[in-house]
């Protein structure tokens, strides 16, 4: 078993920063998601640490070893692909041996290791055929299993259920979530979906624009983004951002008042929406409900405060009609200020 | 509807007339000549090819030369496949140069390798110029065999590699990066890369190169003629001497339906050998 440490990795493309400088420590077992949306330089520095990809500048550790420079052979790891990379002319057995044969285990190790992989991911029954008469998910299955077999110290994976329908994706996490749990697998998962990291990763990277705009665990990330990049990034909906005047260190919305971290200036009120219940109309500010989308669970609300659109969720018991204005404020203490200029969070 | 089932086939009748006309038609003509004389229906063109003096020998150096270059094409294709899929520029120069050879005929390619190697070819006259010979060597007569031999072998692997090489690369641009990535990850060595990943993989396209390259191999006459002349007949060579030279219409015939049987032959052999099974495409 061992932990990873990213120092300092930098990766240009001619005068294009992929990457910049981006430092992560990822503690041995641990399941960490890099999470950001396509172009942000996830992928490129998943393939850094694997060996695959050439960095500019900095250092990867794996357990006490550089690996900086070994080829990926060398590095002690697996690695899960976005489409699967099966090996076609290999039986389903063959390929999940593949690293076991090239570690040149014998042969009772192979039969052993092959059954237990197979067995975890559940197609015990599929190892003589060939990659080409399964169904995608199926393939997923056996390129995980081709990663366990090896018992890795560390496993990568890029996207590895972005190719899978939705149902079959969610049933999929979950059981990838129980077995790399029971196996202590240090794990980097490289995912656009926010629902997969926040469901799978003890913490979660967030990436943008070749750097790494917060690490945290996904609950904290969730409810204190760093950016307002994060928190636009991380939940469905999106946070709200109202853009609001601080003045002798208050911030006035409506009928609501709330003390605010600068004395005077712009500045952006971060309010999730489910953080948001509907109050007297004397009290909280005006909601002008444009949309509503009754989705079973809750009820998503689209509207407009003070000019800006806002997305608000609330229980399904409340029924509001479109055109209609209901008073809302936040719940204590969810709420999350950020300056206008940077995007950055300012602490309370 | 009806028009969609009939347009496949309206579409592919012109090429199917030219062919019919042009290759068929020729060709049953050609096993017809070969098995019939004034009375009939004979073997005696055929008893009389393998009565022959040189049948034989022509028998013996075809094949000699086919075992000997199609497989030498093969790995310097491969070598030079892989060579380009490394480089990071230039990709389309390099492979623009190597294939030059392809644009040259066979017999203007047999001609440069003859003046390359004659007894007062440029060869000889470096080779005398650095003092290493006395006087002008002879390679290409009937007295030294093995040196025409490889004399050949060396100008028909200059002048036809590139077919080979330009089918493995467009096989090679067919294979996704990611199995061999998967390959270095798991722990595959390069040596291991290429004959465990690589080469299955290219097994399709291998198939196509060796069997055009081993038909057009037995098909081998112009370089042979313009570095040997007769002194290493081959089998087309012969049927090209019956046909002009003894104007023996028939025996020729024959030559030709034998060379047309052993291409058969060869591209069964491949066909089999090198299956790739539905299941197991990529």
């Amino acid at each position: 078993m061992a932990g990873i440490v990213i120092d300092g990795i930098r990766k240009s493309f001619g005068a294009v920063h992929a990457l910049e400088e981006v430092n992560l420590a990822v503690a041995d077992g641990e399941f960490v998601a890099l999470l950001g949306p396509s172009g942000c330089g996830k992928t490129t520095l998943l393939r850094i640490v694997a060996g695959l990809e050439t960095r500019s500048g900095g250092r990867v550790t794996i357990g006490t070893r550089d690996v900086s420079d070994l080829p990926p052979r060398e590095r002690g790891l697996a690695m899960v692909f976005q489409n699967y990379a099966v090996f076609p002319h290999m039986t389903v057995f063959e390929n999940i041996a593949f690293g076991l044969r090239m570690a040149k285990a014998d042969r009772a190790r192979i039969d052993a290791q092959v059954a237990r992989a197979a067995g975890l991911m559940h197609i015990e029954h599929l190892l003589g055929r060939y990659p080409g008469q399964l169904s995608g998910g199926q393939r997923q299955r056996v390129a995980v299993a081709r990663a366990l077999a090896v018992e890795p110290a560390v496993l990568l994976m890029d996207e590895p259920l972005s190719n899978l329908d939705a149902l079959l994706r969610m049933e999929m996490r979950a059981e990838l979530k129980a077995v790399l749990r029971e196996a202590g697998t240090t794990t980097i998962y490289v995912t656009h979906d926010q629902t997969e990291a926040m469901g799978l990763a003890d913490r979660i990277a967030v990436m943008h624009g070749g750097r790494i705009e917060q690490i945290a665990p996904p609950m904290e990330v969730y409810r204190t983004p760093a950016t307002t990049f994060v928190g636009g990034f991380v939940g469905a909906p999106p946070m709200n951002f109202v853009k609001t005047l601080a003045a002798d260190g208050k911030v006035r919305l409506g009928g609501l008042e709330l003390p605010c971290p600068i004395a005077s200036g712009e500045i952006l009120l971060g309010l999730r929406a489910e953080d948001l219940a509907p109050v007297g109309a004397d009290s909280g500010f005006p909601f002008a409900v444009r949309v509503v989308e009754p989705l079973g669970a809750h009820i998503l609300l689209t509207g407009e405060t003070a000019g800006q659109t806002l997305r608000v969720v609330l229980p399904p018991e409340h029924e509001p009609r479109a055109g209609q204005t209901v008073h809302l404020a936040p719940i204590a203490g969810r709420w999350r200020w950020m300056a206008a200029d940077s995007g950055k969070a300012i602490a309370t | 509807m009806r028009a969609n089932a009939v347009l496949p086939y309206v579409l592919i009748a012109p090429s199917v007339l030219f062919l019919a006309a042009f290759f068929l038609y020729p060709l049953a003509q050609t096993v017809a000549l070969s098995l019939s004389d004034a009375d009939g229906f004979t073997f005696a063109h055929y008893a009389r090819m393998a009565g022959d003096l040189n049948f034989k020998d022509a028998l013996v150096n075809t094949f000699l030369l086919v075992a000997v270059v199609v497989p030498l094409q093969l790995i310097a294709a491969l070598g030079m496949a892989q060579m380009l899929t490394k480089l990071r520029k230039g990709r389309d120069l390099v492979l623009w140069v190597w294939t030059i050879p392809l644009g040259v005929s066979d017999l203007a390619a047999g001609l440069v390798w003859l003046a390359l190697l004659t007894d007062r070819g440029y060869l000889n006259s470096a080779l005398f110029a650095l003092g290493l010979i006395d006087a002008p060597t002879g390679w290409l007569s009937y007295e030294t065999p093995v040196t025409l031999f490889f004399a050949i072998v060396l100008a028909e692997i200059w002048r036809a590699t590139a077919i080979v090489l330009v089918i493995l690369v467009a096989g090679l641009g067919l294979v996704p990066k990611e199995y061999d990535e998967a390959a270095q990850i798991f722990g595959a060595t390069p040596w291991q890369r290429f004959t465990k990943i690589t080469l299955p993989l290219l097994k399709p396209s291998i198939q196509t190169a060796l069997t055009l390259r081993t038909v057009l191999a037995f098909e081998v006459f112009a370089v042979v003629f313009a570095l040997g002349g007769t002194s290493f007949p081959v089998l087309v060579g012969e049927a090209y001497i019956w046909q002009f030279q003894n104007q023996n219409y028939a025996v020729a015939s024959a030559y030709a339906v034998l060379v047309m049987a052993i291409s058969l032959g060869a591209t069964v052999f491949y066909l089999r050998v090198l299956r790739t099974p539905p299941e197991a495409r990529g």
